[in-house]
């Protein structure tokens, strides 16, 4: 018998809401299958399991919010395993509290803290609510006595209400706010940038596009992608997470890939394994991941896995981006808009399509020197387009 | 006990306390600048003179060290004296008697030579005396250990504090409240003593605290009764004794209203507002449900003109105000 539980779905992660359950009790479950949609401020996730057994008992109905770490569900596992991995897969965000049985409010993460009045903090220990849940009304949005009592009273009426699927966007504003607060309050961060010329991988993938049918065509973000990729085998302390006071490096490069959402807000879900797709199966993963994205339809592991973040800004975008590294990452890697530059060229200038790419490293874990090296092993990756 | 009721002023009231202990105890007698001839600076002593003669209303040079320490001889031999400093700003040419004698000896005696001097004191602004006569000062007196302090805010403690604080062996200083002495109102006829510990709730209420003292209470009880018209029930406290302060009275208050603003117009930063703060959160922390909130004087010395002096002090609207945005903030 293991427990299944809320995972954390990224570093501003703090509770979720229940929204779907797509297995039944009783019903017969593998390692990967999706079993439940969650909703969190980010939107709506679907959630894999990890094990192989059977779904034993459900604990949390459609339309509960609890916070992250709260068992959600019970397995009866195949061959009586002692203890089935828990949801939210290595590497955890640092920030994830610890696993609370749901009854118990969980205690604020090391981020955004709770402005929780202490006489608000033991009424809502008493009446077991969990204060993450409640809006303040107080000072500077505290949380007051009177809110927690409020939320027990409508807690009666309205649990199950909240059963809808999609995002709030002010809501996702407020993940973001948290992350990158964290972000820019606990990692130095380093700048540097690199001008990379295009001419070849642009003729590479003009020639490329010109022999393939329409659908199939590929976008030169798959090439920064998968340059940026093989680039960090080369430059591994730039691939991985800090965690507990050091850096924990990844031997799977799993990239997060920036994308915006037409409802405002942004997400970096994972690509696994880029280094070692080939472009054809990066292209394919960006489109599909792009869909599920914007409709929410994202996988829980899609969330928390990634160990690097790219941002590429398209062809009307800015110059240059310097990003804000997503916790627990340890780099951000960012390209702006290719456009032609004058650029010296055999001792003449030239006009060249060009790209600048940026990348902003965790001092912490790495020095500058690891940062220009990833960026001139970007470049020779784009000099050498068929290779990619 | 007869329960008739006379119309008095706080000026007569601590005038009559004062007449009553000269009549009950030979020993006491009234010592300071004016006090005699001129019936003392605020009319508090006018007519004793008259009515016990000079052995026992005694004029004094203007020389407050001199004078406060004859008080504490006075007292260090048997008798119960009352001396009266004009105002707390004078005071400070005294605070060599009154911190390092009136309030160690009994100590450094081991117990042996008790203290019994009241000293009364003006304070207080709002009647236009400027900045060298209209601070509150009674805080720091109150960070002293060897003293009590009192501020006697309405009728009944001006007219009974006097003889408890006279019954107690230790130095005790009352501070009178300028603004106070025109205050009209009723008085038992009867009334007298009453103890000098212990803080009083003024007027029950449920949705906030106001601690408050001396010339602050009135204004703060008139706040109370325009909140009330906004469904706010402000509960009063009057401390009476700023040492030693009434913790029980304030912290069993904190634990029903949850919200605390203290109101003082003497100076914030380190005042006895900062006090009362502190041990609201040492020991009523996980009862509050908003920080403690502080309404003090403005940290100027007090101005001249009227308008200015008003606005640098708290006043009811000011006091109503502060209490809302405790209550609903928006």
């Amino acid at each position: 018998m293991s427990d299944f539980r809320m995972p954390s779905l990224g570093a501003d992660m703090e509770k979720g809401t229940v929204v779907e359950w797509l297995k039944k009790p009783g019903e017969k479950i593998a390692r990967g299958d999706v079993v439940a949609v969650v909703e969190t401020q980010k939107g709506a996730f679907e959630v894999e399991i990890f094990e192989d057994g059977v779904l034993s008992e459900i604990l949390v109905p459609v339309g509960t919010e609890v916070p992250v770490g709260a068992v959600l569900a019970r397995i009866e596992s195949g061959e009586a395993k002692p203890l089935a991995k828990p949801a939210p897969p290595a590497p955890r965000p640092a920030v994830a509290p610890s696993p609370t049985p749901p009854p118990r409010p969980s205690l604020p993460s090391a981020g955004e803290r709770l402005r929780l009045s202490p006489a608000a903090a033991r009424r809502a220990a008493e009446l077991h609510v969990d204060p993450h849940s409640v809006t303040g009304s107080g000072q500077g949005g505290a949380i007051t006595l009177a809110d927690i009592e409020a939320a027990v009273a409508r807690a009666g009426r309205t649990t199950g209400e909240k059963g809808r699927r999609g995002f709030d966007p002010s809501a996702m504003r407020q993940a973001i706010a948290s992350a990158m607060a964290r972000s820019k309050r606990e990692i130095p961060h380093y700048y540097l940038s690199l001008p990379i010329d295009m001419s070849r991988a642009l003729q590479w993938l003009a020639a490329e596009n010109a022999r393939r049918d329409v659908e199939n065509r590929l976008l030169a973000g798959v090439l920064l992608l998968k340059a940026t990729a093989l680039a960090l085998k080369d430059v591994p302390e730039l691939n991985g997470f800090w965690i507990e006071g050091g850096p924990r490096l990844s031997t799977g490069i799993h990239v997060g890939w920036a994308i915006s959402l037409r409802g405002g807000g942004l997400m970096a879900p994972a690509i696994h394994d880029a280094d070692g797709k080939s472009i054809d199966q990066l292209m394919a993963a960006l489109r599909d991941l792009v869909v599920r994205a914007r409709t929410a339809r994202l996988r829980g592991s899609e969330m928390t896995d990634p160990t690097v973040t790219v941002t590429s800004l398209g062809e009307r975008g800015a110059e240059r981006v310097y990003g804000v590294i997503y916790p627990p990452q340890l780099a951000i890697v960012g390209f702006g808009a290719v456009r032609p530059a004058p650029a010296i060229v055999d001792g003449a200038v030239a006009a060249r399509p060009t790209v600048y790419a940026t990348v902003s490293g965790d001092h912490r874990a790495s020095d500058g020197v690891s940062g220009s090296r990833l960026l001139a092993a970007i470049d020779s990756r784009l000099q050498a387009p068929e290779a990619l | 006990m007869s329960a008739a009721r006379r119309k008095t002023t706080y000026r007569e009231a601590v005038r009559d306390a004062i007449r009553e202990a000269m009549l009950r105890d030979p020993r006491v007698f009234l010592m300071g600048e004016d006090v005699g001839r001129y019936g003392g600076c605020y009319a508090v002593s006018k007519g004793l003179l008259q009515e016990f003669g000079e052995e026992r209303i005694r004029d004094t040079p203007l020389s407050e060290s001199g004078f406060v320490g004859a008080g504490i001889g006075a007292a260090l031999n048997g008798m119960r004296p009352i001396v009266e400093v004009m105002s707390v700003n004078f005071s400070l040419l005294a605070l060599d008697q009154i911190v390092n004698n009136a309030a160690t000896i009994p100590h450094m005696s081991g117990g042996q030579f008790a203290v019994p001097l009241v000293i009364r004191m003006a304070t207080g602004s709002g009647r236009q005396l400027a900045a060298q006569h209209s601070h509150s000062l009674e805080g720091w007196y109150a960070h002293i250990p060897g003293l009590k302090v009192l501020a006697p805010a309405t009728l009944e403690d001006a007219r009974g504090m006097l003889w408890s604080a006279l019954e107690d062996p230790n130095p005790v200083l009352i501070f009178e409240h300028v603004q106070l002495y025109n205050m009209e109102g009723e008085l038992d006829a009867a009334a007298g003593a009453v103890p000098i510990s212990g803080a009083a709730i003024r007027r029950p209420g449920r949705d906030l605290s106001i601690v408050t003292y001396g010339g602050s209470l009135s204004k703060c009880l008139a706040a109370a009764t325009a909140l009330a018209g906004e469904g706010i029930e402000a509960e009063v406290i009057d401390l009476r004794s700023l040492r030693p302060l009434d913790d029980a009275t304030i912290m069993a208050s904190v634990a029903r209203t949850r919200r605390v603003l203290i109101v003082d117009e003497g100076w914030r930063s380190g005042g006895i507002s900062a006090e009362i703060s502190a041990r609201i959160v040492e020991q009523a922390f996980y009862e509050l449900d908003a920080p403690p909130a502080r309404l003090c004087g403005v940290e100027v010395p007090i101005p001249y003109p009227k308008h200015l002096e008003d606005a640098s002090v708290p006043q009811a609207e000011s006091i109503r105000a502060a209490a809302r945005a405790l209550v609903r903030p928006t």
